[in-house]
């Protein structure tokens, strides 16, 4: 039988033993004579090596047990409730949650919080999305940047507390720099949000995105996502969901972000 | 699907899952996500057959939907700036980083191949099967991938030794 070319496909076929024996045999001969091939050939063999040093400890973690609890079936997940006291954990009680993280339309769920730290979601999200267009439709403007200007902040507060069906109110972040320019309502997802507006002594400007329509009944760690120049930093407090936009570094952003939230804490 | 089945496939899903989207967090998202679409769909299951090719089969059209959002890159947070709960510190050799940050430098489609032949050791039959593609484009796949990996290895360290291989 005489021996056909090498090729390529050979060469990884060897690597992973996808070859007949006798083929297998004629690629080593054919190595040994030729280094190049040998070499891409050992390069390969390091590639897998060096991957299942870098990823097999991941073998022997514990099993996180918002999958472990997916082992079974989730109960009826299409009729879970929406809401309602959270008691106990128990398995129902998480598959129900799981539920809601669903029709949320949320990718992530954040399991026991008590025992772990939150995971952070990496999936685009629609608030912190929203808020980043909105930043960024509005914030160059130089004439109307806002509706109600902050020399009527209290105008500002009632008009946008009544549309929202909640109190809003813009944080004080002079301690940081930024004052306030004023605010404006902005369609959501279902229903209104609102948008604050800041400036620094710069005229670097900030906005504040504030959502009520949060309805996945989980809070969230802060989380950061950036679109072009802009960063955001963004959190969910029960129904309230916020987005920090503006196109400052993440380290600034975050300790005004920090601020914001210790703020609606009080 | 039996639970037994599944709890042991669940380590080697995550290996997969966190080699394929570099973050554990995501990863994990991703396992549940395919946890979850596996029981929506468990009447498609077929008794018999291997629960991990069907696991990541799943997984990989969760990814294609994933990735056909448009989506804006959000990375997880580091405690850099603010106050988080505290995360273990990665020790990794400096040669594994470099392995990884290479890995994440592929394009998905063959970073995929790539590690279902070279970490979970699948033929290139059961590959092609799981992501539905040809056998001929796991192989371009998988060539293109692992030469991209050597380049941007070779170009970071030290000059590669010539070994023959016997």
């Amino acid at each position: 039988m005489s021996s056909s070319p090498i090729s390529d496909a050979d060469l990884h076929a060897f690597v992973d033993g996808e070859l007949s024996e006798a083929r297998h045999a004629e690629i080593a001969a054919w190595l040994a004579e030729h280094p190049e091939d040998a070499l891409r050939v050992s390069a390969y063999r390091d590639q897998k090596a060096g991957l299942h040093r870098l990823f097999d400890p991941l073998l022997d973690e514990p099993i996180p047990d918002r999958l472990r609890a997916l082992a079974v079936p989730p109960a009826e997940p299409q009729e879970a409730p929406q809401g309602g006291p959270l008691g106990r954990w128990s398995l129902q009680r998480m598959a129900a949650s799981v539920a809601i993280a669903l029709l949320g339309g949320m990718a992530g769920w954040l399991a026991n919080d008590h025992f772990r730290p939150p995971p952070v979601v990496a999936h685009a999200s629609p608030l912190s999305h929203q808020a980043a267009i909105a930043h960024v439709v509005f914030s160059p403007d130089v004439k109307r940047p806002v509706e109600i200007t902050a020399e009527h902040e209290d105008q500002l507060v009632t008009w946008l507390s009544k549309r929202l069906g909640t109190t809003v109110r813009p944080p004080r972040l002079g301690a940081l720099g930024y004052e306030l320019i004023g605010g404006r309502l902005l369609p959501g997802n279902s229903g209104p949000v609102a948008q604050f507006m800041y400036h620094d002594a710069s005229g670097q400007r900030l906005t504040l995105y504030v959502s009520t329509e949060n309805t996945s009944n989980r809070d969230t760690a802060f989380r950061f996502a950036q679109e072009g120049p802009v960063n955001v930093f963004y959190w969910i407090d029960g129904k309230f969901g916020y987005a920090l936009s503006a196109g400052i570094s993440k380290d600034e952003l975050a300790r005004i972000a920090t601020a914001v939230y210790d703020q609606f804490q009080n | 699907m039996d639970s037994r089945a599944i709890l042991a496939e669940l380590p080697r899903l995550r290996r997969y899952a966190r080699a394929l989207v570099g973050s554990r967090e995501a990863a994990d998202d991703l396992v549940q996500d395919t946890l979850e679409r596996a029981w929506s769909r468990v009447a498609q299951w077929q008794p018999g057959s291997e629960l991990r090719a069907w696991l990541l089969a799943i997984m990989h059209n969760l990814r294609i939907d994933q990735m056909r959002r448009p989506a804006l890159a959000v990375t997880p947070l580091d405690d850099e700036a603010i106050e988080l709960p505290a995360r273990a510190t990665q020790t990794d050799l400096i040669e594994l980083g470099e392995l990884e940050t290479a890995l994440s430098c592929l394009p998905e489609e063959q970073r995929a191949v790539l590690l279902l032949v070279a970490l979970e050791d699948m033929s290139y039959a059961q590959v092609a099967a799981t992501l539905n593609i040809p056998a001929g484009t796991v192989m371009s796949r998988l060539a293109r991938g692992r030469e991209r990996l050597r380049a941007i290895l070779d170009a970071r360290s030290k000059p590669a030794q010539l070994r023959v291989v016997r």
